[in-house]
């Protein structure tokens, strides 16, 4: 392409202008705009009917750090933490269990690839709550993989495998899945083998071999897999709800909780910024120390 | 000698690759006691200590129907530089591959010395690559890079530096123990690969078509380099490429390969001046073929007229070949074996002017100075001591 036409900055900025305006249109209709309602209404108060009441406060902000009319309290700080720890575990199994899946899938027959990857994807095609819904019925005391607890001893017979905090780690690793798969399948697909043979032939061991020559080589789609689990993670509620029981809150739970049932949206958005601002933080951190490890 | 005595070995990981069908057959899963020993002292230092010949009997392989090696069998001595030879699917590199242990012979024997390699993982030949792509690990230094055959066999720092810095000193790489593969150029990474390979003291170093992914000028300096450094070393070198001109510069010994069977085995100046057959006169420098048929005591009638031979030929027809350069271009008539032709066209190439002529088709190299007309007649001498006579 030629761009010599363009000889001046002014019609060079113009014609850069016009080309990403629907991009920049979309990004203010959709990202900041919202962004700025929601960091504006964080600092309102709402009165008895739910409505926003348009005076500027911190109120919302300190019940957030756990001061409330009934005193200190650290609810909020144990959902925090809780949903840290639950975003931890769910990242841990789903690439846990993408990672051989990976290899499974690219070194499958061309043909074969397809139906597998498809096999991956095709949950994400149904809705969150259905399958939510499904996990409920799996899980229900009279089939097998209740029995099968029951069974072992840890349930009572006759009783669900849900509520409680394993049946949330399924249904959140399940719906991670496909968002790690993904990733690490297309790393894999173009993994280098001549470095896995240079490795063999230098006399490395079978553990040397994949912690020297393919581990490094997966890095960039394991931080990947790792962004896209975790993230959305922290933010779930429909399945923590349904199958985690109403003592299992997560910071999606507790945002819910203040645009559903108890219409206060500007403690909702204060807890939406909150977690928006610690996500950036804690990506920001991981792409740091990312670019140390990916020196490639 | 175990040079491989390595730690705990392969096998597994490899079986579960194969379980997945991504590459080759299961290695045998072994596991051998780290004994820390260390083969062979560093090059200037004594010597190698003990080296053996590389026998290769009847070694065939299959891909799928696909034969890609066909009972090939020869013998590496010790310390010799070997060049596998041959177009794009001969089977060379497939046959390196097992020698490195990264393919498995569906028949036929590795052989080093008395000791058989077939049933050895990789991990533990005394048997190192230099790969085509390098294969450096990017993730890696120089000189972790040089040190990562060492450190898998746990050899003390103090070795493993001492090691290090005679690597890099060898291949002129000083100074650069600290860059990342990503901060090299073609030249430096293919002398870290060298050294990667060599610190290890293998009995044999494998180097899969090394030069293709430098330049011309780079690689004709890298061969003269890799020859004086096998001579240096004393290493058994084999070398695959589908370049005649690097095979004839740094070998001892060539081997032409052609659809997984070897079809001459010689030095340079043997497979050059004596090729066997068709093929081997084509691709070594590209000879000019001529169908002949026998018709009296070393004489042969051919399309260029009848040709005087050194000795009888084997056949009733056949072929005979002579390089382009073999042929004298000269304005009067030879004693013998003279061809009357006509200059077609003329290209003049600094060192040596190309003729075509007619009747042909004949390329003929002659020396400068003459200036051949294009449709100007002349005599060409095919002199027979210059005429091989191919089997086939």
């Amino acid at each position: 392409m030629w761009y010599g036409h363009w000889v001046s900055r002014r019609r060079l900025l113009g014609r850069a202008t016009s080309l990403i305006a629907s991009g920049i249109l979309w990004l203010l209709l959709f990202l900041v705009l919202p962004g700025v309602v929601l960091v504006v209404v964080a600092f309102m108060s709402r009165d008895a009917d739910g409505q926003i009441v348009w005076s500027a406060t911190t109120e919302n902000f300190r019940r957030l750090l756990g001061f409330g009319i009934l005193g200190w309290s650290a609810d909020n700080g144990w959902i925090f933490l809780r949903s840290l720890w639950v975003a931890g575990v769910t990242t841990l199994v789903a690439v846990g269990l993408a990672y051989p899946t990976a290899f499974f899938i690219a070194a499958s027959s061309p043909r074969l690839r397809y139906v597998w990857l498809s096999l991956v994807v095709v949950p994400m095609c149904t809705n969150l709550v259905v399958r939510t819904y499904a996990w409920e019925l799996l899980l229900s005391p009279q089939l097998p993989p209740s029995m099968f607890a029951a069974w072992l001893g840890l349930i009572e017979p006759g009783r669900a495998l849900y509520p409680n905090p394993g049946a949330v780690y399924v249904g959140l690793a399940s719906t991670a899945l496909p968002f790690a798969v993904l990733p690490l399948y297309t790393n894999v697909e173009r993994l280098d083998w001549a470095i896995v043979e240079a490795a063999e032939d230098l006399y490395a061991s079978r553990t040397r071999v994949f912690f020297q020559a393919i581990l490094p080589q997966t890095l960039p789609g394991l931080s990947v897999a790792v962004i896209l689990t975790f993230v959305p993670a922290c933010g779930m509620f429909v399945i923590t709800d349904r199958l985690g029981g109403s003592n299992f809150w997560l910071v999606g739970n507790l945002i819910q909780q203040q645009f559903g049932p108890s219409r206060d949206i500007p403690y909702g958005s204060a807890v939406c910024i909150v977690l928006i601002v610690l996500t950036l933080l804690g990506l920001y951190l991981y792409r740091r120390r990312g670019k140390a490890i990916e020196l490639v | 000698m175990a040079a491989g005595a390595g730690e705990a070995v392969v096998g597994c990981f490899r079986s579960m690759l194969a379980a997945v069908g991504l590459r080759g057959q299961p290695g045998a899963v072994e596991v051998q006691g780290s004994t820390g020993g260390m083969p062979g002292k560093v090059g200037d230092e004594g010597g190698p200590a003990v080296s053996h010949d590389l026998n290769i009997e009847g070694i065939s392989k299959y891909f799928g129907p696909v034969q890609a090696l066909a009972g090939v069998t020869f013998t590496v001595k010790a310390g010799e530089f070997v060049t596998l030879l041959g177009p794009s699917g001969c089977g060379k590199t497939t046959l390196l591959r097992i020698i490195a242990g990264f393919e498995r012979s569906d028949e036929g024997h590795v052989r080093l010395g008395e000791r058989l390699l077939d049933d050895l993982p990789a991990n533990r030949r005394p048997v190192n690559t230099v790969f085509q792509s390098y294969a450096l690990f990017p993730h890696l230094s120089v000189y972790a890079n040089i040190a990562f055959g060492l450190r898998a066999r746990h050899f003390a720092a103090a070795e493993v530096d001492k090691r290090v810095e005679f690597g890099l000193g060898m291949l002129q790489l000083d100074g650069l123990a600290e860059r990342y593969p990503h901060q090299l150029s073609g030249g430096q990474k293919q002398r870290v690969a060298l050294a990667r390979a060599l610190v290890n003291e293998p009995e044999v170093l494998l180097l899969d078509e090394p030069m293709s992914a430098l330049d011309a000028k780079l690689r004709a300096e890298v061969q003269i380099e890799m020859r004086r450094l096998q001579r240096k070393l004393g290493k058994t070198f084999i070398l695959v490429t589908h370049d005649q001109d690097e095979a004839m510069t740094v070998s001892d010994r060539i081997l032409v390969m052609n659809q997984g069977r070897i079809e001459q085995i010689g030095t340079s100046s043997e497979v050059y001046e004596k090729p066997r057959n068709r093929f081997v006169a084509e691709f070594l420098g590209a000879a000019n073929l001529i169908p002949a048929e026998l018709v009296g005591p070393r004489t042969v009638q051919t399309a260029l007229g009848m040709l005087e031979l050194r000795a009888d030929p084997r056949w009733e027809r056949g072929t005979l070949a002579i390089h382009p350069e073999r042929i004298e271009a000269r304005r009067t008539p030879p004693k013998s074996n003279g061809v009357r032709v006509r200059v077609k066209d003329a290209v003049y190439r600094g060192d040596h002017v190309e003729l075509l002529v007619e009747p042909g088709p004949l390329r003929v190299q002659a020396v400068p100075g003459i200036n051949f007309e294009i449709g100007e007649r002349l005599w060409l001498e095919l002199p027979a001591e210059r005429l091989e006579v191919l089997l086939d």
